[in-house]
């Protein structure tokens, strides 16, 4: 049984002169039930693939289906059974909290006491601010209504478009735990954003960088692909150091991380070896192996494909 | 039918709770009809005379004091040369320059007959038109009086005299009010109707909600619906608002039915409001309907009757007035309020805008996409 599949998808904008491939043969499926996440920069082509999904844009090659029906051919159906949050607030501001909701059920044809156990966890957070305007509301009550409202008709797929992006770290974690709270409903829900270190709370994520994917695993399995040793390094002169890192012969791959500079070495070399080396010009560096996370891997992935 | 109702539940909420549209839905018929029609006068006044008499005769002066009582000019100045004169055109502090020669009085009296000399500052081509149309009707008038003081005539003339007297119909004392007023108020009501209903569907396209809501299975004409009600209720809100100020502002009671205007209002509105709906589908942002309303609304006004006269424009523009809805409502509207005209008589304008509305309405449907 198959939530979501899509099939060799493609997708251009513009005439001849500016080309733009937003998707490029996209091939995936989503399990009922999972907590899939598209993870890509800006411009990877997330947006469109959403878009296609919820049956707002018409794909110019391959397959998708949503439940089991065709995007292109049932998309009157697809519209009773998906909720879509687009990356933009995109309700009615100068409607209040309860009419943004009531509406949004009323077009469902249901109503918000009956399927209010499904958005209680969410909506009882904004209720008691339920007359303010939508307008006036921060960026993560703002975060929350629209999630009520994607929720309101009780649908089997849900399609988040970067829910995340501009919300601080702490409603981020909260907006995470609200989605696997939902997961335990039995919505299959696909979620798009460009932060990479949300992946691991996923139970898939499939990484696209324009408009292909380039690897759908579950974020362990993602991790366990990486082979390569990997060294963290630090010193007090930070750019010098990146520098003279990618002069070092077993050096495959060095970028800036944080606090220290991650090095992806090539095969046979160790931790010993970057310290050896680094011993003229930064006597002080503190240099350690380390595993590789998530964003290591997936800058190792899209550095092999572009 | 639920749905409907919640969407135009929506959509009245929305529109109440916008101040600035709620002022301007009500301030701007007021502020409209109560200004522009005093303005909007095709009388010219205050003319600007500039005369040169080289005469200083009894009959000069004669002339000077008819022309000048007539109420539409203003002696401005009375200079010695020609040349002074027109400087003062030149300035444009003068409109006209009426030349009197010298010899104006013994010429009239021994010859019969003389001539005067007239200029005309024809930047303001109306006003040039009129001023010096004015002019010569009084320096006419101004000669037959002088005739009938010299001649004894006899009983019969001798000569076959058509003298022309004219009556105006409907609108006995050509107020220009009780024709231009009407005529504002078909182009407040369009306004409404078409520019503020397709500024509203943009906005939603602006602030992405329509997309919110064509992911959901709500039906395309539930949706335009939701849409068009609440502008077709008002766009005749204007009407009334209008009507009640032309009634209490010029006096002006429609000559016709009630009944009518409201009938024709109504199917008028479906046509713009589905000329608005068409403008949305084809823009993408309020910034480009807004431009395009401009351009079509001089086009509307400009080509609609409303000051000037269709009969007096070239085919082609003629032709353009016929494809124009505002042409028919401020036909029918002026026919009703004035002559009083019935369902009857506007009867072929009512068909024509109600095939506007078909027309404009498929089309916007047809276009209008929930997904691209």
């Amino acid at each position: 049984m198959v939530s979501v599949k899509v099939n060799n998808l493609t997708k251009h904008y513009g005439k001849k002169k500016e080309l733009t491939q937003a998707l490029s043969g996209v091939s995936f499926n989503v399990a009922p039930g999972e907590l899939f996440g598209i993870i890509g920069p800006d411009g990877a082509g997330k947006t469109s693939l959403f878009r296609i999904l919820t049956t707002l844009l018409l794909p110019d090659g391959g397959s998708a289906s949503v439940d089991g029906l065709d995007v292109v051919k049932d998309f009157k159906a697809i519209r009773h059974r998906v909720g879509y949050m687009p990356g933009r607030f995109s309700l009615y501001q100068d409607l209040t909290i309860e009419e943004n909701l009531e509406f949004f059920a009323t077009i469902f044809n249901t109503s918000i006491e009956e399927n209010y156990d499904l958005i209680k966890d969410i909506y009882s957070q904004i209720e008691p601010f339920r007359t303010r305007k939508a307008g006036k509301l921060s960026g993560g009550m703002k975060q929350k209504l629209a999630l009520s409202c994607a929720l309101i008709h009780k649908p089997s797929v849900l399609f988040l478009d970067e829910p995340t992006t501009g919300v601080d770290a702490v409603s981020r974690k909260e907006f995470w735990e609200m989605l696997r709270n939902l997961k335990k409903q039995g919505i299959t829900i696909l979620v798009s954003t460009p932060y990479m270190d949300e992946a691991s709370m996923c139970d898939r994520v499939a990484l696209i960088q324009n408009g292909a994917i380039l690897s759908v695993d579950s974020p362990e399995g993602v991790i366990a692909a990486f082979k390569q040793p990997l060294v963290a390094v630090k010193d007090a002169n930070m750019l010098p150091l990146l520098n003279h890192l990618h002069h070092f012969e077993g050096t495959q791959d060095a970028y800036p991380f944080g606090e220290y500079h991650h090095v992806v070495l090539k095969d046979g070399y160790a931790a010993a070896d970057v310290s050896n080396y680094l011993q003229h010009q930064h006597a002080q560096a503190e240099v350690q192996s380390i595993k590789a996370d998530i964003e290591d891997c997936f800058i190792a992935l899209m550095k092999q494909s572009g | 039918m639920r749905t409907l109702r919640f969407l135009l539940q929506k959509e009245f909420r929305q529109i109440f709770r916008d101040p600035s549209i709620l002022r301007i839905i009500f301030m701007m018929p007021a502020i409209q009809l109560l200004i522009l029609p005093w303005a909007a006068d095709y009388e010219v006044k205050n003319i600007q005379l500039s005369v040169v008499d080289h005469d200083h005769s009894q009959y000069s002066r004669q002339l000077l004091n008819k022309v000048t009582s007539s109420g539409y000019f203003q002696l401005q100045d009375y200079s010695g040369s020609y040349s002074n004169a027109l400087q003062q055109v030149e300035h444009d502090k003068a409109d006209l320059v009426l030349e009197i020669p010298a010899d104006f009085e013994k010429k009239l009296i021994r010859e019969n007959e003389s001539t005067l000399f007239m200029a005309i500052n024809a930047i303001n081509g109306v006003k040039a038109n009129l001023g010096g149309a004015y002019l010569r009707s009084i320096i006419q008038d101004y000669n037959r009086e002088v005739r009938l003081k010299w001649v004894q005539l006899p009983r019969f003339s001798p000569e076959v005299q058509i003298e022309v007297t004219s009556s105006n119909w409907f609108n006995a004392a050509m107020n220009y009010k009780l024709f231009m007023v009407p005529g504002i108020l078909v182009v407040l009501v369009t306004m409404v109707g078409s520019f503020l209903a397709s500024l509203n569907i943009v906005r939603e396209k602006e602030i992405g909600t329509i997309e919110q809501i064509n992911v959901t299975p709500i039906k395309k004409y539930h949706f335009i619906l939701g849409k068009l009600i609440p502008f077709w209720v008002l766009g005749l809100l204007i009407l009334t608002i209008g009507l009640i100020i032309a009634r209490l502002a010029y006096g002006i009671i429609p000559a016709g039915s009630l009944l009518v205007i409201y009938t024709f209002a109504a199917v008028y509105l479906l046509a713009v409001l589905g000329l608005g709906l068409l403008l949305s589908t084809y823009t993408s942002n309020q910034q480009q309907a807004m431009l395009l309303s401009f351009f079509m609304m001089m086009v509307f006004i400009l080509l609609s009757g409303l000051y000037t006269s269709i009969d007096s424009m070239p085919a082609w523009a003629r032709a353009i007035t016929k494809v124009n809805p505002v042409t028919y409502f401020i036909d029918v509207m002026r026919m009703v309020v004035l002559k009083g005209s019935g369902l009857k008589d506007i009867s072929p304008h009512l068909f024509t805008v109600l095939g506007f509305a078909v027309v404009l309405n498929s089309w916007a449907v047809l276009h209008y996409k929930k997904r691209s």
